[in-house]
């Protein structure tokens, strides 16, 4: 039998495929996805106009299968629709935070001395803040919002990112290949963003992914506080929240909006420890 | 190592720095008058002009240059908001509410004991949760055990703590009356605590019935607070127990006829404790200063759960001095941390 050279890309994928961990999270976050986008397909839904008092407050049944909230609304269907919310939230303030933590990071890196002593600093200040109360002082300040919070749950992952990019660019940039470029005449921006950039991506995306997770966590905190998503959107945080007074009661109502944040961000945990296995298998091992 | 230690603690004064000045401009990043916005549409222009002149809000932010150009003055340049801020906070004053007008420094000073107490709580369930289980999840790798472990870790890490805190109360105060629901005493308990910390208070002053009390409504906001570490610790003491146990030394040791509970607590536990104690500290810190969700289920009246009150009625001075104690602690807790590092392993040098 010939044996067939593999790809890095292919290597990786083997080894991700061969990480339990990779797999469940590959699945829930692969269902969580599915479910948040056929959800305005399979099952319109307004939340402004769902109400139905004379349902209030209902147990699980087979025609409610989570129960109904104080307003007579079905639970599946927000939990159904807040995953909508949840993911939006988690991708864009993680997506923020990687794009401007990783240029901040590859620039303090790569040209070093005061720019670099200057980033350095900043990174420091913000990781002198506990991340959830930054974020909520964020919020404090800018008023809430579900905009606000994925703003705010950005800015705490930016130092992150910052610090991962930088230490990446520390170790790159004296390698040969940078070396390489460079006397081919390359600018600067072409050698971080071409040749430096793509060379340590790995551990940024499984830390985007973790990320992910941190931030779903986060913006339900804030929507539970009151400072992120406003009622009736059906968010998670605020969910429990309202179900709150409700708890002796109608437990139900705060009961499945956790699950689902629980199964959410399990997802995401598990497919970073998958994406670690697969793209990082030094550190995976240590 | 004293020099090390010297060299740490002056590099935290320019990130101090940073902090203060961060949590100054926060007041000026709200949008429209800051005075406004803390006392609302219908507040009188006495009161506004009166709020304007406590705050500093008339001067300029950093420099005053008028007044330098006035009058030639250098030391006018400095006749500003920030300055006038740090020098303030430098002698520890961080303050009065707008609206209760306490004193903030006073304020934290009567809460801290309380959210040090449930700090103390959590880690306790942190540590005695976490590094039973994460070594015996390495001794018994792959068993049902280990599986267990390690799936109850990855859901302790996912799941919301204010919701854990909500099916706590469901299950242990609600339903089973076992526990109190909130508080931190129940109500009637007549008790003058000397430190603020209840559950040694009631050791001092020898009263068992207090003591009871205090430790009954600890253990549910422990137990919510404590499920991050704990399913951190468990994870870490098993993957640093495992590293160990691969060692030449543990090896040694077993061949010379040790019996395995030595080679276990004897050898292998002493080393894999290193990287688990630097993570415990670093949790103390975050603990110490993380606790608002955890404060607001249960109603527990320390620093965190002021401060969400706080934001709530817009009242920014305290939201400004809590954020920045609680920077300050979070800072100098985590240097420890850096310290004590070195003092457990006399394999670090520092230089």
């Amino acid at each position: 039998m010939v044996k067939v050279a593999r790809t890095p890309t292919q290597q990786a994928l083997r080894r991700f495929m061969r990480s339990s961990s990779g797999r469940a999270g590959l699945i829930i976050v692969g269902l969580f996805v599915l479910l948040a986008l056929l959800a305005p397909l399979l099952a319109p839904y307004d939340p402004a106009k769902d109400r139905n008092l004379r349902m209030r407050l209902k147990p699980p049944t087979i025609e409610h299968p989570m129960g109904t909230d104080e307003l007579g609304r079905d639970i599946l269907i927000r939990v159904w629709h807040g995953s909508r919310i949840s993911l939006r939230v988690g991708v864009v303030a993680v997506g923020l935070a990687l794009a401007a933590g990783t240029l901040l990071g590859l620039v303090a890196g790569f040209f070093g001395g005061w720019v670099d002593t200057l980033t350095s600093w900043l990174i420091d200040i913000m990781l002198a803040f506990p991340s959830i109360l930054l974020a909520i002082a964020i919020v404090a300040v800018i008023g809430p919002g579900i905009g606000n919070a994925m703003l705010a749950v950005g800015a705490v992952q930016v130092p992150v990112f910052a610090r991962l990019a930088r230490s990446m660019v520390l170790s790159l940039k004296e390698q040969e290949f940078v070396a390489a470029a460079r006397a081919l005449g390359a600018t600067n921006p072409r050698i971080l963003l071409r040749h430096v950039l793509p060379n340590g991506l790995s551990p940024l995306i499984v830390q985007a992914t973790l990320s992910i997770a941190t931030a779903i966590l986060d913006a339900a905190g804030l929507g539970f506080l009151g400072l992120g998503a406003q009622p009736p959107a059906p968010e998670w945080g605020v969910m429990i929240a309202r179900g709150f007074q409700y708890f002796s009661t109608a437990p139900w109502i705060s009961l499945f909006p956790g699950l689902a944040i629980m199964l959410a961000v399990l997802g995401f945990n598990l497919l970073g420890d998958g994406l670690r296995d697969a793209l990082d298998p030094r550190a995976a091992r240590s | 190592m004293a020099a090390y230690a010297i060299r740490r603690f002056l590099g935290l004064i320019p990130v101090l720095f940073g902090v203060s000045l961060l949590v100054f401009t926060f007041v000026h990043l709200i949008p429209g008058d800051p005075a406004r916005v803390m006392l609302g549409q219908r507040a009188t222009p006495e009161a506004l002009k009166r709020l304007r002149e406590e705050l500093n809000l008339d001067k300029p932010l950093f420099f005053n240059l008028a007044a330098y150009r006035k009058t030639g003055d250098p030391r006018r340049l400095f006749d500003s908001q920030y300055p006038a801020y740090l020098s303030r906070i430098l002698r520890g004053d961080l303050g009065r509410s707008i609206f209760s007008k306490v004193s903030i420094s006073e304020e934290l000073r009567a809460r801290f004991p309380a959210t040090f107490e449930l700090t103390l709580g959590a880690m306790v369930v942190a540590l005695l949760v976490g590094i039973p289980a994460g070594i015996l999840a390495a001794i018994r790798k792959n068993s049902l055990f280990d599986l267990l472990v390690m799936t109850g870790a990855l859901v302790g890490v996912s799941m919301p703590i204010f919701w854990l805190g909500l099916l706590l109360i469901y299950v242990f105060a609600v339903n089973l009356h076992w526990l109190p629901p909130s508080g931190r005493l129940g109500i009637g308990v007549s008790f003058h605590p000397l430190t603020g910390l209840l559950v040694l208070d009631s050791l001092l002053e020898r009263r068992p019935d207090v003591l009871a009390d205090a430790l009954r409504h600890l253990i549910l906001p422990s137990l919510a607070l404590g499920s991050i570490p704990a399913a951190v610790i468990a994870r870490m003491m098993r993957s640093a127990m495992l590293e160990v146990l691969g060692q030449d030394y543990v090896r040694t040791a077993r061949a010379k006829g040790l019996p395995e509970r030595v080679v276990i607590w004897k050898h292998a536990l002493k080393n894999a404790m290193l990287p688990v104690i630097t993570i415990i500290g670093l949790w103390f810190g975050t603990l110490l200063t993380g606790a608002i969700l955890t404060e607001t289920i249960f109603n527990w009246p320390g620093i965190g759960k002021w401060l969400y009150e706080a934001i709530q009625a817009r009242d920014y001075p305290i939201v400004q001095g809590g954020t920045l104690f609680i920077a300050g602690i979070y800072v100098v807790v985590n240097a420890l941390v850096d310290l004590s590092y070195g003092l457990l392993d006399p394999r670090i040098q520092y230089r």
